[in-house]
């Protein structure tokens, strides 16, 4: 098992705000828009440096991808920053007709997403916005899983034209990633190559699949971990070519199990080559209030639970061989 | 410009024949909004607005219209064909299969003149004043257009952008409501009060004129005069009183024929009360 180590923790909005200030740096065309939470979406540094290229919406989402898709007719890059839930869920039918529809060059960056927002509880912790977000015709879709990867996403998408979700979140974590990587879209990280298992992971999963990873490696049990930080478009080619190796797979994210990261993998295997897939990811339902930590425990969104899923499939792969 | 109002009557009477023959040829589609909002279209595209037909999405320099109501397509369609941004034969596929002419307009199909997608209601003063916010950014001293329904307002996105546009001196954005007084239902007094649009508005913060919309001649002029007060600190919105079906007078008045397309007869006899004067596609 490769090794990875972190000095520092930082959370991933904070990734945002800092790709956000150096796409401004190096393209003039590129607008910020914010809907009432500056502090919560880290786009002080842009605002401060870049007055006259923000636009403060106030609590109006719908009327922020509006704008936003308005903006973009005479050249403007705009990037929208709000909690995920209200990225998505709230304005699912602005996102469909005004930006996917109409194919404008948005970026939709959603903060807080998933359990790991935390206290505020499940009206603000959306575990369906991947699943909203890749069924739009022409959307990429991308989680990132730390700092490092937020910021380099962030200067991506800024230099790819067309409609783009951002999804990051609010917690500190750790950060494993090359500060100077460059972030390929659709292009899956190989983060461990490994023989017995795949274990698919994005956002903040990517850093438990790495503790599932070496956890497994002493019980003498190989894991490929790849991180699938696009999880539209898919990089099939990386999902085929490892289960062709390894014949299982685990897949790992902070979503409802319902039409995220794991259903598109199933979705890619079950066409092409068949395997036994255990899902990490919550059991359709909604969240509730706690410490993040807590949460992403309780509802099995942790290491412990990626070993378990592995060990299972890995049983699972090994039952199918001997019913042959 | 001097605008000639008989001129821009005559090209009206040929976009009412267009609406009423392409939503007999696909018996499918939206008659009353379009014929009640012809003289608008007319005078915008034909006199008030400084626009290309050879169609740039980013329109630097040139006003912009944006169709929030998206459903009066057919009167969007025949102004843009008649304006020159596509072959007028065109026309006659509208809402079939294939066509660049969907029912609702759209930007997916690359039709000239079309910069986004309208159809679900309420979205096009938030996208108007995106635009209008570009051009200030690009020191771009052109204007933006809208238009929508009244029934349209009943949405809260656009109380959203009402509240927006004032606030951070939106002033390039000549939005218009169609004032006809109906909705799919029935009238807007008895589907949903809008109240007091005029005094709604100027509390929101605009700057408020009311037009007679099937009178080409105050159609032009009131338009004209919100041209002239742009740049003045508020974004201007356009009452526009109108009939529903005007041009017909089996349609005319009515919310019935807000989504209903005439039969052969019917076809005929609004045929015969729109003078042919610009050639049928």
């Amino acid at each position: 098992m490769k090794k990875y180590t972190y000095t520092e923790k930082k959370d991933t909005r904070s990734g945002f705000g800092a790709g956000l200030l150096e796409a401004g740096r190096k393209n003039d065309q590129v607008v910020a828009l914010c809907a009432d939470l500056i502090g919560s979406l880290k786009m002080n540094d842009f605002i401060k440096e870049f007055p006259e290229r923000f636009v403060q919406i106030g609590i109006a989402e719908a009327n922020m991808m509006g704008i936003a898709a308005g903006m973009t007719i005479g050249g403007k890059i705009p990037f929208t920053g709000t909690f995920a839930n209200f990225s998505t869920g709230r304005v699912y039918d602005q996102i469909r007709q005004s930006i996917a529809y109409s194919n404008k060059n948005v970026k939709i960056c959603a903060s807080h997403a998933g359990l790991t927002l935390g206290e505020d509880g499940a009206t603000h912790q959306i575990l369906e916005d991947i699943g909203l977000m890749k069924m739009l015709p022409g959307m990429t879709v991308i989680n990132t899983c730390d700092y490092n990867q937020t910021k380099a996403a962030t200067l991506a998408i800024a230099e790819y034209e067309g409609p783009v979700y951002l999804r990051f979140g609010r917690p500190v974590v750790p950060i494993f990633t090359d500060p100077d990587q460059k972030f390929e879209i659709g292009k899956a990280w190989m983060v461990n190559e490994g023989a017995d298992v795949s274990i698919f992971a994005t956002g903040h999963l990517v850093w438990q699949a790495i503790l599932a990873g070496e956890i497994l490696a002493e019980q003498g049990i190989d894991a490929e971990i790849i991180n699938i930080h696009t999880i539209k478009p898919l990089d099939a080619a990386a999902v085929l070519k490892s289960v062709a190796k390894t014949g299982c797979v685990v897949t790992a994210e902070e979503h409802n199990r319902l039409g995220g990261l794991g259903d598109s993998i199933a979705q890619v295997l079950a066409t092409n080559n068949p395997a036994p897939q255990e899902y990490i990811a919550v059991d359709d339902s909604f969240g509730e209030s706690g410490t993040p930590e807590q949460l992403m425990t309780k509802y099995g969104l942790d290491a412990e639970h990626i070993v378990l899923a592995a060990k299972k499939v890995l049983e699972r792969k090994q039952n199918a061989v001997f019913s042959i | 410009m001097k605008a000639d109002i008989q001129e821009l009557e005559r090209t009206a009477s040929q976009i009412r024949r267009d609406i009423v023959r392409m939503v007999h040829g696909c018996q499918s589609g939206h008659p009353g909004g379009s014929l009640g909002c012809t003289e608008f279209f007319t005078a915008l595209y034909f006199s008030v607005m400084n626009h290309d037909p050879k169609f740039n999405m980013d329109a630097v320099g040139e006003d912009i219209f944006f169709l929030s109501n998206g459903h009066i397509s057919p009167v969007f369609y025949s102004t843009l064909a008649h304006a020159g941004y596509f072959d007028k034969t065109e026309l006659a596929t509208f809402r079939k299969l294939n066509s660049r002419l969907q029912g609702h307009p759209t930007t997916h199909e690359h039709l000239p003149g079309i910069r986004i997608a309208s159809g679900s209601l309420g979205q096009g003063l938030s996208v108007a004043i995106g635009a209008a916010l570009t051009k200030k950014l690009n020191g771009d001293k052109s204007l933006v257009f809208t238009l929508h329904g009244d029934g349209e307002i009943q949405e809260g996105q656009i109380w959203e952008a009402a509240m927006f546009a004032p606030h951070n001196q939106v002033d390039n954005l000549i939005s218009t409501i169609d004032v006809n007084g109906q909705q799919i239902d029935g009238p807007t007094k008895q589907v949903l009060s809008l109240g007091d649009l005029h005094a709604k508005w100027v509390a929101f913060g605009w700057d408020v004129l009311e037009m007679k919309g099937n009178d080409m001649a105050d159609v032009v002029k009131t338009l004209e005069l919100a041209k002239s007060r742009t740049g003045q600190g508020k974004p201007i919105m356009i009452l526009m009183h109108t009939e529903m079906g005007y041009g017909v007078d089996f349609m005319v008045g009515s919310h019935k024929w807000h989504g209903v397309a005439p039969n052969n007869e019917q076809l005929q006899l609004a045929l015969g009360q729109l003078e042919e004067t610009l050639g049928d596609y």
